[in-house]
Order: C-alpha cells, then structure tokens, then sequence
C-alpha cells in the first residue's frame, strides 16, 4: 500500500466521529498532563490503560497517543510561567521562556512555543509515515537472532542515557528482566520466582508496575516539599499571544531545527525528548549571530527545544511500532497497551493492521491542529490548572492509580504489588536509580529471553550464531562498545559532561 | 546519608537478590533436549546482577564522592506511602469509598495542615465523585 492511499484510509478511520471525539479528549488530557507538574504522560496513559479495554483499539490507542503528544505542548506552559517543567523535556524552554515572561512577553513566548510544537509535530508526522513502513520491510528479514541483538543494543542505549552511573541504569534494567521472568515460562511451564503465591503465576502486569514506580512514585517525590510557586500571570486576550512578525523570522531556523533534530534522535531507544530538546538549543545557540543572549529570553531559545521536544514523539514512534522495541517510558507503555489489545508491534504490524497505523498518523495530524487551537487562545485557562490545590490532588492521582491497577484483575493483591512498586519507585528516585531502564527491562524481558531461547534452539545450543550473522554480530558489537564506554575515561567523561549539561 | 553509602546498601540489596536469582535458577533445567531451559536466562542475569552490585559496592566503599542525599522531606513521603497502605488495609473491610475518604482527609488535614472540615468534605466529595464516574458511568468495579 502506498503513503497516499494508506493515509487516505487512515483520514477515513480517524474522521470517524468517535475517533475525533477520542483525539480531543487525548490532546485535552494529555495538555493538561503537561501543565501540571510531577505528572508525566507514562503515569497518565499507564493509569488510564486499564479503562481503554472497554474501547475499539483504533479509539484507544488515538487517545494514549493524543495524551503522550499533548503533554509536549502542555509542558512549556509551567516551563514559561512557572520556571518549572511540567516534564524534563520541557527544562530547556525554561531558561529563555520564563526570561520572556519576566520581561513581560510571556504571550509571545507561549505563542511561539505552540507554533513551533505544531511545525515539529506535523514533520514527525510526516517522518513517521515515510519512514516506518520501509523499515518495517526491512525488519521483516530479522529472526530471533536480529531480534536478541536489536533488543540488546535499544537496552545499552538506554543504559547509556539513563544517568550518571550506568552499573546503575544497568541494576534497574535487570531488576526489570528479573519482574518480567516472574510468573510462568512459556517454553516447559515451569512457575518461577512466584514465591509459593498463585497470583503470581500469570506473572506480574506491565501495568502494575509501570503505575507504581511512575503515579505513585512521583506522588511520593512531590509530596516530599509542601510550599507551591507562584505563577506570573498569562496575558489576557488573543492578540497578547501572538508572536510578532520579528519573532516568527527569528525562530524560522528553530523551526527547522527543532523539527530536524527532535526527530532524528527520537528513533534512537533512549535517548528521548529531553536530550533532543537539550540537543537542538545548544545546536540554536551554536550558530546563533546573537548566542551572548541565550538564557536572557530569545524567541528561538524557546522555539528550538519545543520543536525538538515535540518532533521526537513522531520519531519515537517509529522503533515501537516498526520493531516492536521501545525507546523511553511513555513507548513502552504504549508497546504494552498494543499487546494487551492483542496486537503485536513489529515488521508485520503495519501490513496486518493498516487501519490502526495510518489511522493512527492521520489523527495525529488532526490533534496537532486541535493542540494548536486549543493552546493559542486557551492557555490562560489551562494554567488555571496549577491552581488545582494539591491536597486534593494527591488523593485523587492515588485513586486513579489503585482504580486502574483493580479494574485490570478484580485483585486486592495487585493494589498491594502497586504501593510496593510505588515505594520501589519513590526509593529509587531518592538513589538516583532510573526507572527507564527498569520498565524497558520489564517490557523487553519477555521477548529477549525469547528471542535468545529460539536461536540458540535454532543453533542446536552455538552461541556462535548470534555472532555468525552480520546484523545481529554488527548491532551486539555496538551494544557491547556501548556497555564498555566507562573503560574508557575520556568518552565516559564526555558522557557524563553531556548529562550534566 | 552520604550518596556513597546509599551505593552501598542498595548494592548489597542488590547483590542478595542476584543470589536469590541463581539459587532458584539452579535448580530449574539448564538446557534439555529442546535448547535452553528455564533456568538458563535467570542464572546468567543472576550472575551479572551479581557482579555489578559488588562492583558498585566495592566502588562505594572505594569513593571520595561526599554528596549526600536530601531526605529532609522524605518523612513526609513515607508517612503518605504508609497512609496508602493503611487505606489499602482497609479497603477489604470497609470497601474502596471509606478507605480513599480516609486517605484524602490524611493528606489534606495532616500532611497539609487544612482544616479538619475541608479534609472531610474533600474526601466524601472525592469519594462520591470517584463513585460516580467510575461506577455509575464507567461500570468499573471498585475494591
């Protein structure tokens, strides 16, 4: 099928009436998701998963995508009025855009980060559609062992940008295979690591886990301080948040840049809005005729990280729905809602279910001009959501949690496992353990174990095959000089400078 | 708590966990007739689990890193976490309703000092609100 006929169908399934209706309350969410800090998309659409079983899986996954999209345009709204990020991807639009507001254009800073999110949008949009379907095809001649080794490189890139101490990021990662291995193995039925518990037979759910250590635990985090900050004030009236002609010929390189390099980094597993936001200021700032202003409040300071921030969701896409291998948190949460729907992400997944795929691309085109819309004129109103006083907010996001994990199983002891992974997540904040690789390892445990276990049955037990085959040798040499990087002291100290930055 | 001697006991935590991995691992099969077993992944993640955790306490022991942790507001997160798993507790006796009453009230009046009207007025109205949205328009069971 080609991109122009695909897309058609995909316009056809995503006017539907309901898959609008899904899309705006998607986008709508996940704005406010982004405004409010302490509340990611992954907690979001994990906390909401277990309400989307009674939905059509095309509706559904709109809406998760609308949240996980939405929440990039929520997040410069804190970033500008609050000098708080509502997300880590929304840090870089501090340092110019909360220096707009306290110069008094706070209006056009919003503005231009709408505009830019929107141009960067539609161009990951547009990636997504021209590139996945070839990659899919391409992807088709893997076998268990390309799989293994595809699964091991995504899990050492993420390991490699999860923090400072990747024994660390690695700790987390095999906590994560560890929970995924819980249950019954598939291959000689046998119960592992149930602890004599008949609950734990079937395994524990993605979505237990990823609500705890994401909800709960950064409820916990939040709740740590009690003062709230205030917020300056957003402009009145439409005019106020408009960018000036200046400012738009300004950002016309942001555009581009923003676009460009969010997308392209967000196909790499794990490295994620928040570097590619990080990437394409620096990057601004670098060729900028005016870089001694950066921080001081330039339009483009704003335009740049925003367009990264949101372009990188349409790149991040691309490896989960064409691989079936997720790159951050809020895709693995995506990647699991798929194969509870029953779908299988991977190089089949775009050929046996066209409707969903181009449905899904044609409405994120559509909820890039409703966040647009609905951003422009609407932003007082959305930053009257960091007036929501947080002793009532707290207790409603817990109840969500433990409502979603009990609607899944009608069981108590799943409500149990989820304040343990909530305490899980909270300590391992406190540590500086990254949950990404814990909830990568957890998603991608099953299937690497699986992967391996077929080629080595394929192989009559060489290990040599994993090697023997040049895709998957060259991608476990790269996952092997990855994992190797901290030998190295001065590619290690460039990484580290990197993070810090 | 310096940051070094968090690397430490978490590492040590860890480290017992890699050696629950392979105790359990070794007794499941290796490798049958069909390829590898169901003990093989977890003996080798087991093993790296393992490793790594002494090599991050080693490396702990081993630090002049003198960052601490804050955990200055880290009461207040426990004390909520142990209100959650009170209200939990509770939810087998008294059902979903009572139980997140109870947990809003904790949070508004003890953990934010409001008053003890609004504390209660929030949680009847967060519960009724949950009550309805949940059960009556969603249909989904609640504990």
């Amino acid at each position: 099928m080609d991109v122009v006929s695909g897309l058609l169908q995909g316009f056809s399934v995503a006017l539907q009436p309901i898959n609008l209706l899904w899309c705006f309350v998607g986008v709508l969410l996940g704005t406010v998701v982004g405004v409010m800090p302490g509340l990611g998309p992954p907690a979001t659409i994990a906390m909401l998963l277990p309400l989307t079983f009674l939905m059509n899986p095309a509706s559904a996954i709109i809406m998760l995508a609308g949240i996980y999209y939405g929440a990039k345009y929520g997040g410069s709204t804190t970033s500008i009025l609050l000098n708080v990020p509502g997300e880590s991807a929304s840090v870089a639009t501090c340092f110019d855009g909360y220096q707009m507001a306290r110069n008094g254009r706070a209006g056009a800073a919003l503005g231009i980060a709408a505009i830019a999110s929107f141009i960067a949008g539609t161009v990951g949009v547009v990636g997504i559609m021209l590139i996945a379907p070839p990659l899919a095809r391409v992807a088709l001649a893997f076998s268990s062992p390309e799989y293994f080794a595809l699964m091991a490189l995504g899990l050492a890139m993420v390991v490699l940008l999860a923090g400072r101490s990747m024994v660390k990021a690695l700790l987390a990662m095999l906590l994560g295979l560890w929970l995924a291995g819980i249950g019954t193995d598939l291959f000689s039925q046998t119960s592992r690591f149930t602890f004599g518990r008949m609950e734990l037979l079937s395994g524990i759910d993605f979505v237990v886990v990823a609500i705890g250590v994401f909800a709960i635990g950064e409820v916990l985090a939040n709740m740590e301080g009690r003062a709230a900050t205030a917020a300056l004030p957003v402009p009145k009236g439409w005019r106020n948040l408009l960018p000036t002609w200046q400012d738009l010929k300004d950002s016309r390189f942001a555009f581009v840049n923003g676009s460009v390099v969010g997308f392209f980094i967000g196909i790499l597993p794990g490295a994620g809005s928040t570097i590619a936001s990080f990437i394409s200021y620096g990057l601004e700032k670098a060729v900028s005729r005016r870089p001694e202003q950066f921080g001081h409040g330039v339009v483009e300071g704003v335009a740049a990280p925003e367009g990264a921030n949101n372009a990188e969701t349409g790149g991040a896409l691309i490896p989960m729905l064409t691989l079936g291998i997720p790159g951050s948190s809020t895709t693995a949460v995506l990647l699991a809602a798929l194969v509870l729907w029953g779908f299988k992400p991977g190089p089949l997944f775009i050929p046996e279910n066209p409707a969903l795929f181009w449905g899904l691309v044609a409405s994120m085109y559509i909820g890039n001009v409703m966040l647009l819309v609905l951003n422009m004129p609407l932003v007082p109103l959305f930053a009257q959501v960091l007036r929501t006083p947080v002793h009532i907010l707290y207790p409603v996001i817990l109840g969500i949690a433990i409502v979603g994990v009990y609607s899944t199983s009608g069981s108590l002891f799943d409500v149990w496992l989820l304040a343990g992974f909530g305490l899980l997540g909270y300590v391992m904040r406190k540590l500086d353990y990254a949950s990404a690789p814990l909830i990568l390892g957890l998603v991608l445990g099953g299937p690497l174990e699986r992967a391996l276990r077929q080629s080595l049955m394929m192989s009559d037990g060489h290990v040599s095959i994993l090697v023997s085959r040049p895709v998957s040798a060259v991608m476990l040499s790269l996952a092997l000089l990855i994992l190797l990087i901290p030998v190295f002291g001065k590619v290690n100290r460039w990484r580290l400078q990197a993070l810090e930055k | 708590m310096k940051a070094a001697q968090a690397d430490f006991w978490s590492g040590l935590a860890f480290a017992g966990l890699g050696s629950y991995v392979i105790f359990q691992a070794s007794r499941w099969e290796y490798a049958g007739n069909d390829g590898p077993g169901p003990g093989f992944f977890p003996l080798w993640y087991g093993i790296v689990m393992v490793a790594l955790s002494l090599f991050l306490v080693v490396s702990s022991v081993r630090s002049s890193d003198a960052s601490r942790i804050d955990w200055t507001g880290a009461r207040r997160a426990f004390a909520t976490w142990g209100a959650l798993v009170a209200a939990v507790a509770l939810m087998k006796w008294t059902g979903f309703a009572a139980a997140f009453a109870a947990l809003t009230f904790f949070i508004a009046c003890v953990m934010y000092r409001r008053r003890l009207w609004v504390g209660a007025v929030g949680g009847v109205l967060a519960s009724a609100a949950f009550y309805a949205i949940f059960v009556l328009a969603l249909g989904v069971k609640l504990p």
